[in-house]
């Protein structure tokens, strides 16, 4: 909402107030400003002018020279370009002297040697916005009324030396959406009066009128009221009138159009001007559509309704979309003399439906919307009325006609002070308090040492004690209220055990040189593709509404998301990778989903390029060993050491390459190399990437830690090496080796795979080191002897294995 | 014999003071003192001795041999002193050269400060409370105090996925989960971060997805004094011991008395500079009071109990302290911007 300052002040006085104390004000209690304006750049040396004579230039067709009358001793001669300009005329002259917006001096010139002192300017030359001006206004010199003081500034006569306060309005302050809704706000916070604007012409209703109105659809519409006006003039606004609808951004249009639009920005009550004669029959009749009935509203537009949108009809034909937009067929024209006048309540969540379905938003419909006053119908109709009545000739036919059903009325509310301090933490005496309602003009009704408010149906937004309470706490100063701390009973905060260790995860990736990376959980559907973890049947979740192809469907894995970052940073020469992202994939396995998706905590990271340059050669390089490395090691971190990993095919990811990770026959992730297609399309070289479900992870965590004695007696250490199959995995052995090896095997490192041909074809050599300890004794080398046999028959029974020399 | 044995001492002596390594220094001794050596050989011929003769001779024996052995230990000291110097000359290094590079990753910029903040709030008593990003639109506006068709919807332009179910907008509807979970019990203390998603256009200040964190207390007596009181705290603790805080009022459905809290400007402390537009202030927070129809709705009577409840978008935060010119940057994980916020 854009307020004239100047408008404003007709209701409430400001003669003390500056715009921009105002702004202040409205916004400390509220009602906040967003910018404080000018509503034209200030021109100095700009006056009215009177266009004495008007001759073509000699030297040139396209130019005239006139002789202006300024108000001072001698007119002045201009050379003026624009077609329209004329005697008689009264124009906007810039002196020399004066500066135009645009930057442009006015200096004595000469035209094809022709002396002109001064300018004749133009809208755009004054600095006015063409999209709030008529056409005709905008096409050469701009023409002022007639009875424009000659040799005044210019100022005043366009409005210019008014302010707009735009207001940035919560949606609960749709009160706020008119000039008298806003005076009331100010008024409370100044403690003043307002002034309602006067009118003659009283509030009677008739049962003879002419104009039949029904109302069919109760739920939608209330009430409808109405006036015909008959032999109206249609023409153009006085300056005033259209200086106040500048002022608000809206563009002035005729005097019946903007004396609607002038009466719906001052009473927030949208009202509508039909062509009395358009209609069929003298009757409105408020309908609910039908399916797919047509209606041309005013822009032109074939608009297809459905059953819930209002309608208003003359019982023949529909002539407007109640609240929204009128048609085409009924529309104020030049020609028009007879005008219905409508003034109506129509339902907020009605209009709200219907101008979004249709894609058709008005100053009309978000006011009806956010909800008007409902006694405002009669007021803003008979101020309307009176206007036509003053500026376009109108008479009034009769009183109002109207259909009235049941509308909102003021409502009583029990306001405690001891509440109202109880909430705010303040101390405030009863008196203190109506006194702020007094300042909002509510009504106050004492009763039994409490009161009741009495809230006028402007202010809809108010329906139960806490809403005074914040009346009185924005009123009273948010600044005054003291700043205090809970009182009651001392909780511990903390971290829960799983955020624990999602920090823990966090620390141990990082300690391993894997950077955090936060990215979207909107994928493309190329990215959804890329891999495909998850084994049972389940459907990516699509939005309704994506906002691009790009982000379209919710993430069912993060390395997606991990490659597109690598892949950014490999093009933005970051070549060597190691990110990781700790966040939230979806899955759910319904086409179209009725309950909400499986949510996993998904930890995932990826690694690619080159360990940091060192001068010192070393032949450690990133392959899967590495990364299973690091993620053996957060594994140990959070107490699991048997975690299992088996080759699995995974789509997306290197069929030769890739382990599902288990533990105790629970499923937690994946590790392996990405499938070197998908490498390519990312732009990458090897690279390897892990995901784990920490959903899963979970249930094995352990975070006990169990202290044991350190060994009394001395261990005993044996390397065995054997020479198996070469396609023999390794685990297989280890784990025949820690179960042949009992309790007394404390400990087993793999220190050496060795592969050649003098081993045989397709053969390997596999080294471990053991390490035996008897927590009771100390062994004896027989006893060790006896174990490393069994390990060694077993190896050799299980997989052919033969001890290497 | 004692000819023999002086001859000894004087040609050990020699042999000691002409030795250059503690190889040689190892073969005289073994050579002189030895079992097998010359000393050992003259005190087993001391049986043919006299009774008188044997303990003199024994003497001079033990003396020469005591000599031998410290003039012995003194030459290996010296030769050791040596070889430890030339070894160590051997062992140097350039100790200019570069270490080893070691791997360290870090926090990405917005989970510092989430970290930051879940730790100013859990020593004020609070617990970290957390919640579905796909939600119900009962949850995440309805039980709020959003009904459908509420124009206020509008504040919040959301993705839907059906017309039930949607990504929530905030983590709000973690309150409400929690309360209902509590079943009525108090005191409610927590805070929820976590990601949620709007429909705008990604700019420099503008992003579909954002991390928000939401507090809540709900208990028997709260104030909004005490909402200003906790959120001060706050400030504080975030932005040191000077920090203002300033409340206007504002409006969200499910607050009321709503505000907007802006802290003093950490960058200018006040004065006015670039980044709080000269105002000296710069909002951060959306507070208010729980309206008492989400109270009734989360299970609690709302003539008995009374809460607040605050939200602050992360991002932002981020954005201010540490200057990001746009948010995109944020989710854009370049590593060179990343590696930025290595520090505590
Ligand atoms: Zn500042």
């Amino acid at each position: 909402m854009n307020v004239s300052y100047q408008w404003l002040k007709n209701y409430v006085d400001l003669h003390d107030i500056s715009p921009q104390e105002l702004a202040e004000k409205l916004t400390n209690s509220g009602i906040a400003v967003d910018v404080v304006e000018k509503v034209n750049v200030a021109l100095d040396k700009v006056v009215v002018g009177y266009v004495l004579e008007r001759e073509r230039h000699p030297e040139a067709d396209k130019l005239s020279i006139c002789k202006v009358d300024v108000g001072e001793e001698d007119a002045l001669q201009i050379i003026c370009g624009a077609s329209n300009v004329d005697k008689g005329q009264k124009v906007p002259v810039a002196l020399v002297g004066a500066k135009l917006p645009d930057g442009t001096k006015i200096k004595k010139a000469k035209l094809r040697g022709v002396e002109s002192i001064g300018m004749i300017c133009s809208s755009s030359e004054l600095g006015m916005n063409d999209k709030l001006l008529p056409k005709h206004k905008t096409e050469g010199i701009l023409v002022l009324p007639e009875d424009s003081l000659i040799g005044s500034s210019i100022e005043p006569v366009l409005g210019f030396d008014d302010y707009v306060l735009e207001l940035d309005l919560t949606p609960n302050r749709s009160d706020c959406l008119s000039m008298l809704g806003v005076a009331y706000e100010v008024a409370a916070i100044l403690d003043r009066d307002v002034r309602i604007p006067e009118n003659e012409i009283g509030d009677g209703v008739s049962n003879q009128h002419p104009v039949q109105i029904d109302i069919e659809a109760e739920q939608a519409c209330k009430h409808y009221a109405a006036r015909l006006i008959k032999n109206v003039q249609v023409m153009e606004s006085p300056q005033w009138l259209q200086n106040r609808l500048i002022a608000a951004g809206i563009r002035p249009i005729n005097n019946v159009v903007d004396i609607t639009n002038f009466v719906m920005l001052e009473y927030g009550q949208p009202l509508h001007a039909f062509d009395y004669k358009k209609l069929d029959q003298p009757k409105i009749v408020v309908r609910l559509a039908k399916p797919e009935e047509k209606i041309v509203t005013l822009d032109d537009q074939e608009r297809s309704l459905d059953d819930q949108m209002l309608l208003i009809t003359d019982g023949v034909k529909p002539i407007a979309i109640a609240g929204v937009m009128g048609a085409a067929n009924s529309e104020v024209t030049e020609q028009t003399t007879e005008i219905l006048l409508e003034s109506a309540y129509f339902d907020g969540f009605s209009v709200r439906r219907t101008s979004k379905k249709l894609g058709l938003r008005s100053e009309a419909s978000l006011r009806f919307e956010k909800g008007v006053d409902p006694n405002r119908i009669y007021g803003a109709l008979n101020r309307a009325a009176q206007l036509l009545k003053e500026l376009a000739g109108g008479e009034l036919v009769d009183v109002i006609v109207e259909d009235k059903k049941e509308v909102p009325s003021d409502t009583r509310i029990l306001l405690r002070t001891s509440k109202v301090n109880e909430m705010l933490g303040t101390d405030l005496e009863s008196e203190q308090i109506k006194s702020i309602m007094e300042r909002l003009k509510f009504g106050i009704e004492e009763q039994d040492g409490e009161f009741n408010v009495v809230v006028p149906t402007r202010r809809q937004d108010i329906s139960r004690e806490i809403d005074l309470i914040e009346e009185v706490a924005r009123l009273y100063g948010y600044d005054q209220i003291p700043a205090t701390l809970p009182y009651g009973v001392y909780v511990q905060g903390g971290l829960t055990q799983k955020q624990k260790i999602r920090r823990e995860i966090k620390n141990v990736l990082e300690g391993a040189g894997l950077q955090e990376v936060i990215s979207y959980s909107f994928v493309s559907e190329k990215q959804l593709k890329t891999v495909k973890i998850e084994e049972t049947d389940f459907r990516p979740i699509t939005l309704s509404m994506p906002l691009s192809e790009e982000r379209k469907y919710l993430r069912t894995s993060i390395i997606p998301n991990l490659l597109e970052v690598a892949q950014y940073n490999v093009n933005h020469n970051n070549p060597d990778i190691r990110i990781y992202e700790l966040g939230t994939t979806f899955l759910s396995n319904e086409i179209h989903l009725t309950a909400l998706p499986k949510e996993k905590m998904v930890i995932a990271g990826l690694i690619t390029g080159a360990l940091p340059t060192y001068w010192k050669k070393s032949n450690e390089a990133i392959d899967f060993y590495y990364v299973k490395g690091i993620l053996e090691n957060l594994l140990n971190e959070l107490g699991i050491n048997d975690a299992e990993y088996q080759p699995k095919v995974v789509e997306g990811f290197h069929p030769g390459r890739t382990a599902a990770i288990s533990v105790e026959g629970e499923a937690i992730g994946i590790l392996g190399q990405i499938h070197p297609e998908i490498q390519d399309r990312y732009d990458l070289t090897e690279a390897y990437a892990f995901e784990v479900d920490l959903t899963a992870l979970w249930n094995q965590v352990n975070t006990e830690i169990n202290y044991k004695t350190l060994p009394r007696y001395p261990a005993m250490q044996r390397d065995i090496a054997v020479v198996v199959d070469y396609d023999l995995e390794v685990d297989k052995l280890i784990r025949t080796i820690r179960t042949t090896g009992g309790e007394i095997l404390e400990n087993l490192q793999l220190f050496d795979v060795y592969v050649s041909e003098k081993l045989g074809l397709n053969k390997k050599s596999i080294a471990f080191s053991l390490t035996f300890r008897d927590q009771e004794k100390t062994l004896t080398d027989e006893e060790v002897t006896k174990v490393y046999n069994k390990i060694l028959d077993a190896l050799v029974t299980n997989y052919q294995a033969e001890l290497r020399k | 014999m004692k000819e023999k044995l002086e001859q000894l001492q004087s040609l050990a002596l020699q042999e000691v003071g002409q030795a250059q390594t503690m190889q040689e220094i190892n073969e005289i001794k073994i050579k002189y003192l030895g079992k097998k050596g010359p000393l050992t050989e003259v005190l087993r011929g001391m049986g043919g001795l006299s009774a008188e003769e044997r303990p003199i001779i024994g003497k001079l024996a033990n003396d020469v041999r005591e000599t031998i052995g410290k003039e012995i230990a003194e030459k290996e000291e010296v030769l050791k002193g040596k070889e430890m110097e030339q070894q160590l000359k051997a062992e140097q290094i350039d100790v200019t050269l570069p270490g080893k590079p070691s791997l360290k990753g870090n926090r990405h910029p917005l989970t510092k400060i989430i970290e930051q903040i879940e730790d100013v709030f859990i020593g004020m008593g609070f617990e970290i409370a957390e919640g579905p990003e796909v939600e119900a639109d009962y949850y995440n506006f309805e039980a709020l105090n959003l009904p459908k068709e509420h124009p206020a919807r509008d504040m919040q332009d959301s993705f839907y996925i059906t017309d039930e179910i949607l990504m929530r907008t905030h983590t709000s509807p973690v309150q409400i989960r929690t309360m209902l979970n509590k079943n009525g019990e108090v005191p409610v203390k927590i805070i929820c971060p976590g990601k949620v998603y709007r429909r705008d256009d990604d700019d420099a200040t503008h992003s579909h997805q954002f991390i928000q964190i939401e507090g809540l207390v709900v208990d028997k007596g709260i104030k909004m004094s005490d909402l200003k009181g906790i959120l001060l705290n706050f400030a504080r603790e975030m932005y040191g011991e000077d920090t203002k805080i300033r409340l206007r009022p504002s409006f969200f459905p499910f607050t009321e008395p709503s505000a907007e809290v802006d802290v003093s400007c950490m960058m200018c402390g006040g004065d006015g500079c670039r980044v709080c537009k000269n105002t000296g202030w710069i909002e951060i927070l959306g507070a208010g009071m729980v309206h008492p129809k989400v109270l009734e709705n989360a299970g609690y009577d709302s003539e008995k109990y009374s809460g607040f409840a605050f939200g602050l978008g992360i991002d932002r935060i981020a954005l201010i302290k540490y200057g990001i010119e746009d948010i995109r940057n944020l989710y854009t994980n370049d590593l060179k911007f990343l590696k930025q916020f290595k520090r505590v």
